[in-house]
């Protein structure tokens, strides 16, 4: 068995010596996110993750939530108390408005620390996660009595929040939602309709339940300007903040998946004994705008749910191939001995692709955090603007290449366990599961992959993807220039990736009108390179800064050394992958799109 | 009533320690380093009183290096109001340590100190014991429970036949054994606010502490590795090799 460690040293050194956390510390607001109290904090989530939530995940999975005769839901044993210590601790508030209490930390620091919450137990953080959610557009957009009615219980976690979005004919398209949402004579709303996949719809963690729900108004317009949003809670909220009348929502099913089993996914049905009661978020019409501001940190996180998978399955891999001892490993002078697997060269090969894709996809996140802590409280509006301008490029790269990836880390975790990694017990298999969900929810990979295309890359002319190629040749000139020589072919694959890049997006520009359903069909690809260039880029610049550290004798030797070794990996065998990705983009799509539909 | 709580820093427990190539001493570059567990219980204990109403105010003490800052701010995050460190960079054996918290306890004026019974680094239980009688003040080592009534402290010891149970006046030494409580983790407000609460630096020479060191270290080494098992043809080769080779039986 394995237990988790969250990986500090790593966190500590993507944080300070790649996304720039003294920097981000000296914003406005964020004064007290310095790194020694970064480093406190960053310890006692460690041993909360470790010790609290590590143990109930698989205990989590094997029994599930149930749901009760009586509507309620029950989650696995454990998972109530361990929701309850997590909100005594203070986890919930974290990066929240310290105005309803939170402690307004960046999201560079909180950044980390969910990582450990997506590593350790990613069924339990989902609740946490969707409460943020329901904060977030709370916050963006409520009254201010709204915020004082609800903020500080959801912030501190006394009550949770959920985001009602999806109906069974409206998915990844809002715009067919069809919950009606009447508005009554005292300013309220009766809301009847059915959502699915609702998260933590129901469970027993809390005395209330705050639904966010996406409904029509009658006389709304059809399509995507018609859909306002609703704060529907479980239990109707007095003016003193008490919960009172029990609305009418209930959850009537909830669903059989194939992973993250401790999480209820709750189909919630609105109306059925004459209507929920309802209260309008902002204005009428302005609900999927509402949604698409807080779909940027929703995807961000997500994509992070992929980083922390990965980690879990590599530090699982590890210890498995350090003990499971079979063979002769080839080429090593070890007599007639058995030694562990670790010493098999495919068996490396297995591990350095899981560190290697972990590693990058851990700084691309947190570097795009600290953009959009630059972005919120940056004091130079041009630097806000161009720092939200690569996050916005970056978000999709980080939710679709991160979960992607994430799928091939998990599944090579497993086969490092061999024939034990498919059995349950091992407990390599239910990251397998559980990490599936990450490329559909939030917005499928090809969602990622098109807002890559449409929002991301045509829109601006490719200004936004341009200036990031431009960062990257820069890096691949500092590590092609450097004194170091092992960082040469670094330089030398980075440099490759650039170029393919360059030319991939001068494709998508000059295609995207005239040859729209051949870019599309091409957009999961153009993802990927994207994704795998970033990576490559950032384990680039990882390299330098551990060269730079290892000429001044600074820091730990031997993790400088396997820094500088993992980019050397993902230089020599990943990254020239996108210059192939490049070719099946420009003459892929076409072909994708050949044999007529009725043939499939 | 006052309490002191010294806690030292030692490296994490769920390092794997590795002893330098020269048997100078254990690796501490760049190794975890935590609060020794002991004296995690023990702040956890002092927090404890306080909230019971026992103690109004506890003041965390640690001896070493300036590094040792980091572990006064976990006491502090757990709930200590104060820190003192005494800063040295010598080695400071249990003897040296014992003398300057009997100095910091002559400048405070605790009625309580409440420590672990040992550190887990070099294991030498004896700060504790040495401090009650630099102070010349009752001690109760190993405590399992701890509780406090008026002018008079109750301990429930672990000794070796079971538990003991004695009474003794204040001023008082305490060691916690690791029954004694489950610490708490330090909550996220709490960590923040750690920093923010006062700590203050003292030199052993302005304690009038001397902590030359008196003993020596000649060397040190990892225990020797485990050497693989055989397979005995009967039980008197076993006997036979018992008696001559592990020399267990005469």
């Amino acid at each position: 068995m394995s237990t988790y460690r969250a990986p500090l040293a790593d966190m500590h050194f993507v944080m300070n010596e790649l996304a720039g956390l003294e920097q981000v510390a000296q914003l406005p607001g964020f004064e007290e996110a310095a790194p020694d109290v970064v480093a406190a904090i960053l310890e006692e989530a460690a041993k909360f993750a470790t010790e609290v939530l590590d143990p109930l995940n698989r205990p989590g999975d094997v029994e599930g939530a149930r749901r009760l005769d009586d509507g309620g839901v029950r989650t696995p044993a454990g998972f109530k108390q361990a929701y309850e210590q997590f909100c005594a601790n203070g986890w919930n508030g974290l990066a929240k408005t310290p105005e309803f209490g939170g402690q307004g930390l960046p999201h560079l620091v909180s950044t980390a620390v969910e990582e450990m919450w997506h590593s350790s137990n990613l069924a339990f953080d989902l609740c946490p996660l969707l409460t943020q959610g329901a904060i977030e557009a709370i916050d963006l957009v409520g009254s201010p009595e709204q915020k004082q009615l609800y903020l500080p219980k959801l912030i501190s976690g006394e009550w949770t929040g959920t985001m009602n979005l999806t109906e069974p004919q409206a998915g990844s398209d809002l715009a067919a939602v069809r919950t009606r949402a009447v508005r009554q004579p005292d300013g309220s709303y009766r809301l009847a309709g059915t959502k699915i996949f609702i998260t933590y719809g129901e469970h027993d963690y809390t005395a209330n339940i705050v639904h966010l729900v996406l409904a029509r108004t009658p006389d709304a317009p059809e399509g995507v300007r018609g859909i306002s949003l609703f704060i529907v809670p479980k239990f109707i909220v007095g003016a003193d903040g008490s919960p009172g009348e029990r609305n009418d929502v209930q959850c009537t099913s909830i669903e059989n998946k194939l992973g993250i089993h401790a999480s209820p996914t709750c189909v919630m049905t609105y109306g059925e004994k004459g209507g929920a009661t309802g209260y309008l978020v902002g204005e009428e019409n302005r609900g999927l705008e509402y949604m698409f501001i807080m779909m940027n940190a929703a995807r961000f996180s997500v994509g992070l749910e992929g980083v922390g998978m990965g980690e879990r399955a590599y530090q699982r891999s590890v210890a498995y191939a350090r003990e499971r001892v079979q063979g002769r490993a080839v080429g090593l002078d070890r007599a007639s001995k058995a030694g562990a697997i670790i010493d098999h060269p495919d068996v490396r090969r297995m591990l350095m692709t899981i560190r290697a894709h972990v590693e990058g996809t851990r700084v691309v996140a947190y570097v795009t955090a600290a953009a959009l802590d630059n972005a919120r409280r940056h004091p130079d509006p041009a630097a806000r603007r161009s720092h939200q301008a690569f996050a916005d490029l970056m978000i999709p790269i980080v939710k679709g290449h991160s979960t992607e990836v994430a799928q091939e880390v998990v599944s090579l975790g497993l086969q490092v366990h061999g024939g034990m990694g498919y059995i349950e017990e091992t407990g390599a298999a239910q990251y397998l599961r559980d990490a599936r969900i990450t490329t559909i929810y939030e917005g499928t990979t090809g969602i990622q992959a098109n807002d890559l295309v449409g929002r991301k890359t045509v829109r601006d002319g490719g200004a936004a993807a341009r200036a990031v190629i431009g960062e990257i040749e820069k890096t691949a000139a500092h590590l092609t220039g450097s004194a170091d020589a092992s960082l040469h072919p670094v330089g030398a694959a980075l440099s490759e990736a650039a170029v393919a890049l360059e030319d991939a997006v001068a494709w998508v520009l000059k295609s995207s009108a005239s040859h729209a359903r051949a870019v599309h069909a091409g957009a999961a690809h153009y993802l990927r390179m994207w994704g795998l260039a970033a990576s490559g880029w950032q384990l680039g610049r990882a390299a330098l800064a551990a060269s730079r550290k290892l000429a001044a004798d600074e820091g730990d030797a031997a993790f400088m050394r396997a820094k500088i070794g993992t980019a050397r990996f993902f230089a020599a065998t990943l990254l020239p992958q996108v210059a192939a990705l490049g070719r099946t983009l420009m003459h892929g799509g076409e072909t994708a799109l050949e044999v007529p539909a009725e043939q499939l | 009533m006052k309490i002191l709580v010294p806690v030292k820093r030692v490296i994490d427990y769920n390092v794997k320690v590795r002893v330098k190539p020269d048997g100078s001493g254990v690796d501490t570059a760049n190794v975890k380093m935590s609060m020794n567990p002991f004296d995690e219980i023990a702040v956890e204990e002092a927090v404890r009183l306080r909230e019971k109403g026992a103690a109004a105010e506890i003041v965390a003490v640690s001896c070493g290096a300036a590094a040792c800052q980091e572990t006064l701010r976990t006491a502090l995050a757990l709930g200590a109001d104060r820190a003192i460190l005494v800063e040295s960079d010598a080695d400071l054996q249990p003897l040296a340590v014992a003398k300057l918290l009997a100095a910091v306890v002559a400048r405070e004026q605790p009625q309580l100190v409440i420590l672990g019974k040992q550190a887990i680094d070099d294991d030498s239980n004896q700060v504790g014991q040495m401090l009650a009688a630099l102070l010349d003040w009752p001690q109760a080592t190993f405590a399992s429970k701890v509780e406090v009534s008026g002018g008079t402290l109750v301990v429930k010891r672990e000794v070796d036949g079971g538990l003991e149970t004695v009474e003794m006046a204040l001023p008082a030494v305490v060691t916690a054994d690791l029954r004694l409580n489950e610490p708490r983790y330090a909550t996220l407000p709490n960590i923040m606010k750690a920093k923010k609460k006062p700590l203050d630096t003292l030199k052993p020479d302005a304690l009038g502490v001397d902590v030359t060191p008196r003993t020596v270290t000649l060397s040190v080494a990892e225990p020797p590795k485990r050497k693989g098992g055989g397979l005995v043809a009967d039980v008197k080769e076993l006997v036979a090799k018992l008696r001559n080779e592990a020399k267990v039986l005469s």
